[in-house]
């Protein structure tokens, strides 16, 4: 078995995080950079059916810029066997589409037998590389999975929707992304760390995955404008001296709020 | 066939068990009705069709495409074949589809397979000269920005709950649409378990107003103070992720960067901080009230009305008054 975790690194979700009012971009320097923490469950989740099944092969695959080595080492260091860095100037700003096609392409050198992703990224939103990957490379797909069950040939599991809640599966090769339902990562000992510094990490540029990033054939979103919101500005801050309940009665019932 | 309006906005609208349209629906076909005409694609699970493409002129579909499943069990694909023949047929200028888990599906699939642009969780759309553009809220909030296609029909998916605009009801028009099977392989749904309301509370998502506690609660038990408040005004319940890990509350009510994101009128927070990840899911709410015994929190910041007390003596007085004011 051999299964591939997407992990993605994103601007820290504790800390502020800002985005250049002239190019629309992250702005990297803004904030610290962590692994996604979702990523982290996805890897998490490979990583416990690898310690129970022999033979399993874990490995992470990430896009992103030239100096995601050191997050994609921890993830290395909590136990996956490799990693595949894809890192293009090209692919600065890239979009959806274009991310989709780079990993698949990717993907598509390794024989995978299940792709896991978190199901949305902190940073974008997005939500979508999971289905874009399962069309592009043709396998099914079932995507936010609050329980997981791998077995030989197959994957199953529990996904909540608006109007209740599916029990799914599918054959492999597959494609699926979990929620933050499933449990958090484990920490890496200092032997993980050690032994990650001597495991494989591959570097791809697009050129090596025979992508163009300028295709004239696939439309791309692009941003059109980029504004800060003024910071919300503080209100009135009352202490309690015991009636302060009655106080906020009042406020609601003024702003026809209660 | 007769011919689609030129300036049409093809609405991706699924039905839930009932056969009922899905809570985004009437948000999906204001937001298309104000840069174009709404022609609704109505996902449908066999049988249902008909009543539900009658929904959909009811919230301003001009016209319906009915594409009922031959294969309810299998997950995705065919709502990806069926909007793949829609927008061949209709060539509308811009596909609208909610951000939900299953519209985000739908909508990467049919993107990957069509090479169009994603402009992914818009709460608004507008027309200028050149196409439609999606308006976006990025960084829980802090940043407002604009995007499109460089060509072609962009593929919107909009945030649940975020459009209040209403289309004018339109008379029914429908049609079923013949959908070729791609026979790409899917997922397949084995059971399905419908939701039963537990609680007559209004849903999170989308709420006019919502009471969230956090780890100042205390406990489980405790925290039920926060539904005593929600249910005296109405309002739906959220909880911080620091109450959602210590077990007051299940993860679906957790409000922040990630979980869900509210942008309601009023805004109750008791006993929460207001980590960055938490304000990522509540600061674009109007009215934002806080309640919080340590007065350095920092959820007092962008707070309209803070109250810097015990929860446990302020909210049961609080109640207590909104409750006289009632009789």
């Amino acid at each position: 078995m051999k299964i591939i975790v997407l992990v993605k690194e994103v601007p820290d979700t504790y800390g502020d995080r800002k985005l250049n009012l002239e190019t629309g971009l992250a702005d990297r320097e803004a904030s610290e950079i962590v692994i996604d923490e979702i990523g982290e469950r996805a890897l998490e989740l490979a990583l416990t059916y690898a310690d129970a099944n022999a033979g399993t092969e874990v490995a992470i695959l990430s896009l992103a810029p030239e100096g995601a080595t050191a997050t994609i080492r921890k993830g290395l260091a909590m136990g996956a066997g490799s990693a595949t860095h894809v890192c293009d100037e090209a692919l600065r700003g890239a979009d959806l589409g274009l991310t989709a096609e780079t990993l698949a392409a990717a993907l598509r050198r390794v024989e995978f037998d299940l792709v896991i992703t978190g199901n949305v990224s902190t940073d974008g939103s997005g939500g979508m590389i999971p289905a874009m990957l399962a069309e592009l490379l043709d396998v099914p797909l079932a995507t936010g999975l609050s329980s997981v069950e791998i077995s030989d040939g197959a994957v199953s599991g529990t996904r909540p929707v608006e109007s209740g809640v599916q029990k799914v599966s599918a054959n492999l090769p597959a494609v699926i992304s979990i929620t933050e339902a499933l449990p958090g990562p484990r920490f890496p000992n200092f032997k993980g760390i050690m032994a990650a510094k001597k495991k494989p990490l591959e570097m791809l540029t697009l050129a090596d995955l025979g992508i163009t990033a300028d295709n004239p054939d696939a439309a791309r979103s692009i941003m059109l404008t980029v504004a800060e919101k003024p910071p919300r500005a503080a209100g009135v801050k009352i202490i309690d001296e015991g009636d302060a309940g009655e106080k906020l009665a009042a406020f609601l019932i003024e702003n026809r709020l209660a | 066939m007769t011919e689609f309006p030129r300036d049409a906005i093809l609405v991706v609208v699924e039905t839930g068990p009932s056969g009922e349209l899905e809570k985004a629906a009437p948000g999906l076909l204001g937001a298309a009705a104000a840069v174009g005409t709404p022609i609704a694609l109505v996902l449908a699970s066999p049988g249902t069709g008909s009543a539900a493409a009658e929904e959909a002129a009811a919230l301003g579909a001009a016209r319906v495409l009915i594409a009922e499943t031959s294969d309810p069990s299998a997950l995705g694909v065919p709502s990806v074949d069926a909007l793949a023949a829609a927008a061949e047929q209709v060539q509308p200028d811009a596909i609208l589809i909610s951000h939900s888990l299953n519209g985000r599906d739908v909508a990467g699939r049919y993107a990957a397979r069509s090479r169009a642009a994603i402009s992914a969780d818009a709460i608004g759309v507008s027309r200028d000269d050149e196409g439609v553009v999606a308006h976006h809220s990025i960084y829980g909030g802090a940043y407002n920005v604009t995007s499109t296609s460089t060509f072609g029909a962009p593929v919107i998916t909009v945030r649940q709950g975020s459009i209040e605009a209403r289309a004018t009801a339109q008379p029914p028009a429908s049609e079923t649409l013949a959908v070729t099977p791609s026979e790409k392989p899917a997922a397949r749904i084995d059971s399905f378990e419908e939701a039963v309301a537990a609680t007559s509370r209004p849903e999170l998502r989308g709420a006019a107003k919502v009471v969230a506690g956090g780890r100042g609660l205390g406990s489980e038990e405790q925290f039920a103070l926060v539904g005593q408040l929600a249910d005296t005004l109405g309002a739906a319940v959220g909880a911080s992720r620091a109450a959602v890990d210590a077990g007051y509350i299940p993860q679906s009510q957790q409000v922040g960067q990630t979980g869900v994101s509210v942008s309601s009128q009023l805004y109750i927070a008791l006993g929460i901080s207001g980590a960055i990840q938490h304000r990522a899911g509540m600061q674009t709410a109007k009215t934002i009230v806080a309640v919080n015994k340590d007065s350095d929190a920092p959820i007092f910041e962008i707070a309209d009305f803070g109250v810097v007390g015990d929860v446990f003596k302020v909210v049961p007085q609080l109640i207590s008054a909104l409750e006289a004011r009632k009789k």
